[in-house]
């Protein structure tokens, strides 16, 4: 699908936040899925970001972090110029209207952005936290507070919120409040804490993983990761998958 | 319009176009995105006689216009597939080729005893560089390849295409040795071993540390290696290796191909294998030719 960037922001040194026009993607993505985009220049492969926003029915925004030759050359890109993308990818979080309890929303770094969507969805039910290195790299907080019903911000150092990690916000919250479900998104040690610390507490966990990708759509079986026992494809049986079923080393 | 049927080894195409083992699945994935009838042939992911998980990840690692993979043939093993996969593979008018891998020659037939007839062609891994035993290590000596092939021939219900490897001294050493064990086709390249090496850890990206080179970087080794196989044998020729547009098609067929296969570009684009198709059509179409086959091995080298 060719679809034309029509808003572009750098938020930070290394922060790109896109948003292309895509009526038929807009229209079936839902949160936690990804784009497979096509980066140009001298990278081969796409480039799979997640679904950070639906805007307007017809737009999707994604952030994504410069890391290498592929996201370098598409921060490149200029409002009005064409990207071909893939999408919308894989399976994305599962919400459950039922809930009545606090539903937990919890995310790390780059890890972030998939939440932003998945926190409206929850209609002002989710209680977001968002775990940073330092008070700069903050992002989206006011974004998340205006369509969440909590947001807790956590820093690594203390220079902005809680002084420590999201795990330990967590543990607060969960020790004193019934909590009906976790959504997390993020490092992977954080991921894999949090989803331990949910089944003690027996708490349905969903984490959305990431892993070296191809081909995106689950033919080349080359972005695997072991759930339950079985080798699952991150781009097509994921990225969400329970907690409870991921083996963190396999 | 141009002839776009092709018969190879006697199975009917009805264009040269197949995919590359490996970068397909079982077809479900990209049936999404465009209708499998358009193939002359799908050729499947490898089967084997008993399911096999394959290597942890990384599995993949990107190179310049290229990729390493180190899947290590996970499959749900060939009975699973013929429960699971082959009546819907059915459905659709184009010839299946099942690709066959094991560890030991008595594996290799017993994927084909298990498969018989329900597929048009087998195509004899022997060739994948990411599994510790089988694999490649028959693919690189002519003498095994004689041997598997004659004893997988003995017993295979339909015609055997053999897969070989680039990762040898004599590619025409090999595609003999093949013929001489009674191979019907021959299919080339499979991937080229390589590394790839993150200089922030020191370490190779791919779990299995060296895994298969495939990709538009292989393309002038693998028309090379078609070429030197044409010269060597009589059989037909499914030629693969970095094929991304019906250009790249038409120099595999010039070098000696019947056919061709598309595989890594499809990862990168999923309407590769229908753009390659599409390709070929215009090239005959823009310079009057009436039939595809007229053009295989046509190459004038210089200094003839």
């Amino acid at each position: 699908m060719i679809c034309e960037l029509v808003k572009k922001q750098r938020l930070s040194e290394t922060i790109y936040d896109f948003t292309v026009r895509c009526p038929e993607m807009a229209a079936k993505a839902k949160p936690g899925q990804f784009l497979h985009i096509l980066c140009g220049g001298d990278a081969y492969l796409r480039r799979p970001i997640s679904i950070c926003d639906v805007i307007g029915g017809r737009d999707i925004r994604f952030i994504f972090e410069t890391r290498g030759k592929g996201t370098e050359n598409l921060a490149k890109y200029k409002i009005g110029e064409k990207l071909d993308i893939l999408g919308p990818l894989g399976n994305g979080f599962t919400i459950y209207p039922e809930d009545t309890d606090a539903i937990l929303l919890i995310g790390g770094g780059i890890g972030i952005f998939p939440l932003l969507n998945l926190a409206k969805q929850c209609k002002g039910k989710a209680t977001v936290l968002l775990g940073f290195r330092n008070k700069d790299a903050v992002l989206l907080a006011d974004e998340f507070r205006a369509v969440s019903k909590n947001v807790f911000i956590a820093t690594d150092d203390g220079s902005c919120g809680y002084h420590g990690f999201v795990t330990d916000v967590m543990q607060n919250i969960t020790a004193s409040n019934a909590v009906s479900r976790i959504y997390t998104c993020g490092p992977t040690p954080m991921m894999q804490k949090i989803a331990e610390m949910a089944a003690s507490k027996n708490i349905p966990c969903q984490v959305s993983l990431e892993e070296r990708m191809g081909c995106g759509v689950g033919a080349c079986v080359t972005c695997t990761c072991k759930v339950n026992g079985a080798n699952k494809r991150v781009c097509k049986d994921g990225p969400v998958f329970d907690g409870r079923e991921v083996e963190w080393n396999g | 319009m141009a002839n776009m049927a092709v018969n190879i080894a006697g199975v009917e195409w009805k264009n040269p176009v197949t995919t590359g083992s490996g970068t397909f699945g079982f077809g479900r994935e990209y049936s999404e995105y465009f209708d499998l009838s358009e193939l002359g042939a799908v050729c499947l992911k490898a089967l084997s006689a008993v399911p096999r998980l394959g290597n942890p990840s990384p599995r993949i690692a990107e190179t310049e216009k290229g990729i390493l993979n180190s899947v290590g043939l996970q499959n749900p093993g060939a009975e699973a597939f013929l429960e699971k996969e082959l009546s819907w593979l059915r459905t659709y008018d184009t010839k299946l080729i099942a690709n066959l891998c094991g560890s030991t020659v008595e594996d290799y037939i017993a994927v084909a005893e298990i498969l018989g007839d329900n597929v048009d062609m087998f195509e004899l891994n022997i060739s994948c560089p990411n599994v510790k035993e089988g694999g490649m290590a028959f693919g690189t000596s002519a003498k095994m390849i004689e041997e598997i092939t004659s004893k997988v021939k003995a017993v295979a219900k339909v015609p055997l295409i053999v897969k070989l490897s680039p990762n040898v001294t004599d590619i025409a050493e090999m595609a003999r040795a093949a013929e001489a064990g009674g191979a019907d086709v021959i299919s080339l390249i499979n991937t080229l071993l390589g590394m790839k090496i993150d200089i922030k850890t020191r370490r190779p990206i791919l779990h299995n540390n060296m895994g298969g080179l495939s990709g538009p970087a292989v393309k002038p080794v693998a028309v090379r290696m078609v070429y030197q196989v044409r010269q060597a044998v009589s059989i037909p020729i499914i030629g693969m290796g970095g094929i991304t547009t019906g250009e790249d098609a038409i120099e595999f067929m010039l070098a000696g191909a019947n056919a061709v296969a598309v595989g890594t570009a499809g990862i990168v684009d999923p309407y590769a294998w229908i753009r390659v198709r599409n390709g070929i059509e215009k090239y005959l179409d823009d310079n009057g030719i009436a039939d595809v086959n007229d053009i295989v091995g046509t190459v004038q080298m210089n200094g003839k």
